[in-house]
């Protein structure tokens, strides 16, 4: 394979580059005549008119025909080695230096709020990514141990997000106690969906899950007199400092520490809240993955029949994968009402599911470094191009490809094994 | 042959239609315990059909699989139906197209085999979520089990490996060791020997006979393999087209006009014979 490109670009393809350009070029002919060439605007009697950009056309064919032209004379025919891009000496000390990411990534997560403690800005970035890495971590017990593709993950996250906001408004319980209750209400609804997909694998479970996410955000639309409909719940308690409100008045967070009050206390103390929440997330996967029902989970994603021939109840097995990573999901969601203060269904669309998969997937289903740093390079990104928003969406899809095509299992592929028997070998 | 004459499986009119086929029909036989009895036939014969009901991946249509425990409990398995019967009546199996977890290691494989143990020890994972003492002691035992198997089929030095990248051989017998990881009463084998040389064939029957002997195991298999059937089995059932034809020790179906006409067809001077007595 190797020899056959070195072998090729020696020689210069020329031919075969040229036919490949002429290819592609008629491919973006067909394509791009009808969606660029032509454009349909409303005149000024009001009817519809046809307008011809032709010199755009033929700007985006010739673009293609270059590209695929220097593609072929570059790389040859085959699939593009990516991985030989990277010297080998730097691809090691990647690997090494990747041992120390995990701790690194932690230790810089700690110090976020006291490096950018004028920077509103990035604190709130910073509590987003984290929302989002939590999610992804919760995500990743359901998708990437037990292999159950749900595309509705983000109706756990409604879920959680609606008990709080509910059982505050309604019945003035304090943060602390409602969010195990929603985390617990979320895991009910991750049962509930549990159940009629049993027997549901892949593209159906897919589909299934997907609709059931749907149905959370349109009963929330819907059912006015519990949830409010699309005007939301407002004014939903914020989190106080075990108690201590942040507020600038006697009995207050800043009054009882001696500070002078700043509403950066909030936000600074939302930030070690959800880096808690997600913290306590990433322990209990990593203590899960290496008990029994971990491995249980992990063992259903590589074959349900020989799980069901060792005496594993695949029933019970994939309910608790539902159930906990509902869970989390319903944590996140109770942290992000809190955090708001107001909460409607818009917030909870099926974008939101895809975003928070895109992160596992993208991160390597079941790493949850790969999935951390996934959610930090996502979110990150999405703001690093605010500015040039025509070209974001542009800029995201082809950054999607390009790490499709380097690294297809996501950004950490490897799987690190739950237990050696490597000492006693010795 | 078994020192006491006692059935640890009795297959009574075991019947499996699916749909217009009638895939098993009317099949009986009894397997001894500390026994190698094996399930033979030409293909098509309705062996892994008979093998699915006895460990619940099918629920007959009519019949009675009852196995004994050595204890003397029994268990009505037609009754128990898909985990259940690994879990409960303790029925280990292999597949013939192997199934096993190819992205975890050999060590995880044989860890997940003894996955309800565990459960129990880690009181459904409360306990082994704080890392308490009983749950450690408890790991510490099954990777104990899971070395012993690894010693015994030959896997030790690929105990960190990836499952998948074993050599074809080597996953066979990662399947049986996974399976004897469950603590089986009755080993289920279907076709253990499909694909191995005469070398590995060999290995198989030894390992198939030092189950039988230390750990006193009965086990039924499904094979092709003469050799391994003719060699280790002490008991044959055959079936064709659904039906048991024979069954018996192994001198006795190598003599079995019935079997021989099954597997090799029958001469041609008897053609003209058969035809007439269906009227041709």
């Amino acid at each position: 394979m190797s020899n056959e490109a070195a072998r090729s670009s020696r020689t210069l393809p020329l031919l075969p580059a040229l036919k490949d350009a002429t290819l592609s070029a008629l491919v973006a002919c067909g394509l791009f005549f009808f969606m660029i060439g032509l454009r349909t605007e409303q005149g000024s009697t009001g009817a519809l008119e046809i307008t011809t950009r032709f010199e755009t056309f033929a700007m985006l064919v010739a673009l293609v025909f270059a590209g695929s032209f220097l593609r072929t004379l570059v790389f040859g025919r085959g699939p593009i080695p990516l991985g030989r891009a990277i010297p080998p000496s730097l691809a090691r000390q990647v690997a090494s230096a990747s041992r120390f990411a995990a701790p690194a990534l932690l230790i810089f997560a700690l110090l976020v709020p006291v490096l950018f403690y004028q920077n509103r800005y990035l604190l709130d970035l910073g509590i987003l990514v984290l929302t989002y890495v939590m999610l992804g971590w919760g995500l990743n017990i359901v998708v990437g141990l037990a292999g159950l593709l749900d595309l509705g993950y983000v109706a756990f996250y409604a879920v959680g997000a609606y008990s709080y906001a509910l059982l505050a408004t309604h019945f003035h319980l304090s943060f602390w106690i409602c969010l195990p209750l929603a985390g617990i209400l979320a895991a009910f609804w991750g049962v509930l969906l549990g159940f009629p997909v049993l027997r549901l694998r892949g593209d159906y479970l897919a589909i299934v899950t997907l609709a059931f996410g749907e149905i959370i955000r349109l009963v929330l639309l819907n059912w006015q007199s519990f949830t409010g409909g699309p005007n939301g719940i407002s004014s939903i308690p914020r989190p106080s400092f075990f108690g201590l409100p942040f507020a600038d008045a006697e009995g207050s967070f800043s009054w009882t520490f001696g500070l002078e009050y700043s509403p950066t206390h909030r936000v600074v103390f939302l930030f070690y809240l959800i880096l808690a929440l997600a913290l306590l997330t990433n322990w209990v996967t990593i203590r899960l993955r290496r008990l029994p029902i971990g491995r249980a989970w992990e063992a259903m994603r590589e074959d349900e029949i020989a799980c069901r021939s060792l005496g594993i109840n695949t029933t019970t097995t994939k309910l608790t994968a539902f159930a906990i990573g509902a869970m989390f999901g319903g944590f996140a969601g109770s942290f992000f009402a809190t955090r708001q203060g107001f909460i409607s269904p818009e917030s909870f669309t099926f974008g939101e599911s895809a975003l928070v998969l895109a992160i596992v997937v993208l991160g390597g289903m079941g790493s949850q470094l790969g999935v951390a740093v996934a959610a930090l390079v996502m979110l990150g990104g999405f703001e690093l191009f605010r500015e040039f928003q025509l070209y974001r969406m542009l800029v995201f899809g082809f950054a999607m490809v390009l790490i499709m095509i380097w690294r297809p299992r996501g950004l950490v592929s490897t799987r690190e094994p739950s237990l050696y028997l490597g000492e006693r070998k010795t | 042959m078994s020192a006491a004459a006692e059935p640890i499986l009795t297959v009574d009119r075991l019947s499996m239609r699916f749909g217009g086929l009638i895939a098993v029909d009317d099949v009986s036989f009894v397997a001894q315990r500390s026994d190698i009895t094996a399930l033979i036939g030409p293909n098509g014969a309705g062996k892994t059909t008979v093998f699915n009901c006895i460990t619940g991946f099918y629920k007959p249509s009519a019949g009675l699989i009852r196995l004994q425990h050595p204890d003397g409990r029994a268990y009505l398995l037609e009754r128990l139906l898909n985990f259940r019967v690994a879990k409960v009546a303790r029925v280990a199996r292999t597949f013939q197209n192997m199934r096993l977890f190819a992205g975890m290691t050999v060590l995880e494989n044989l860890v997940v085999a003894q996955h309800n143990a565990l459960m129990r020890a880690s009181a459904f994972s409360f306990a082994g979520l704080f890392g308490l003492k009983s749950y450690r002691t408890a790991e510490s035992a099954a990777l104990d089990k899971a070395h012993y198997w690894l010693d015994r089929t030959g896997l030790l030095p690929r105990a960190d490996d990836p499952a998948g990248s074993l050599a074809y051989g080597e996953q066979r017998r990662l399947e049986i060791a996974r399976a004897m990881c469950t603590d089986p009463v009755l080993l289920c084998l279907d076709e253990p020997a499909a694909g191995l040389n005469a070398r590995e064939s060999a290995e198989l029957n030894a390992l198939l006979k030092f189950i039988r002997r230390e750990h006193g195991i009965s086990i039924l298999l499904i094979e092709h393999d003469m050799s391994v059937v003719m060699e280790i089995s002490d008991h044959i059932v055959v079936l064709d087209y659904g039906v048991k034809i024979a069954d018996g020790t192994p001198e006795a179906i190598r003599n079995d006009p019935k079997v021989i006409a099954a597997y090799l067809g029958i001469e041609d001077d008897e053609v003209e014979k058969v035809e007439a007595e269906v009227g041709l």
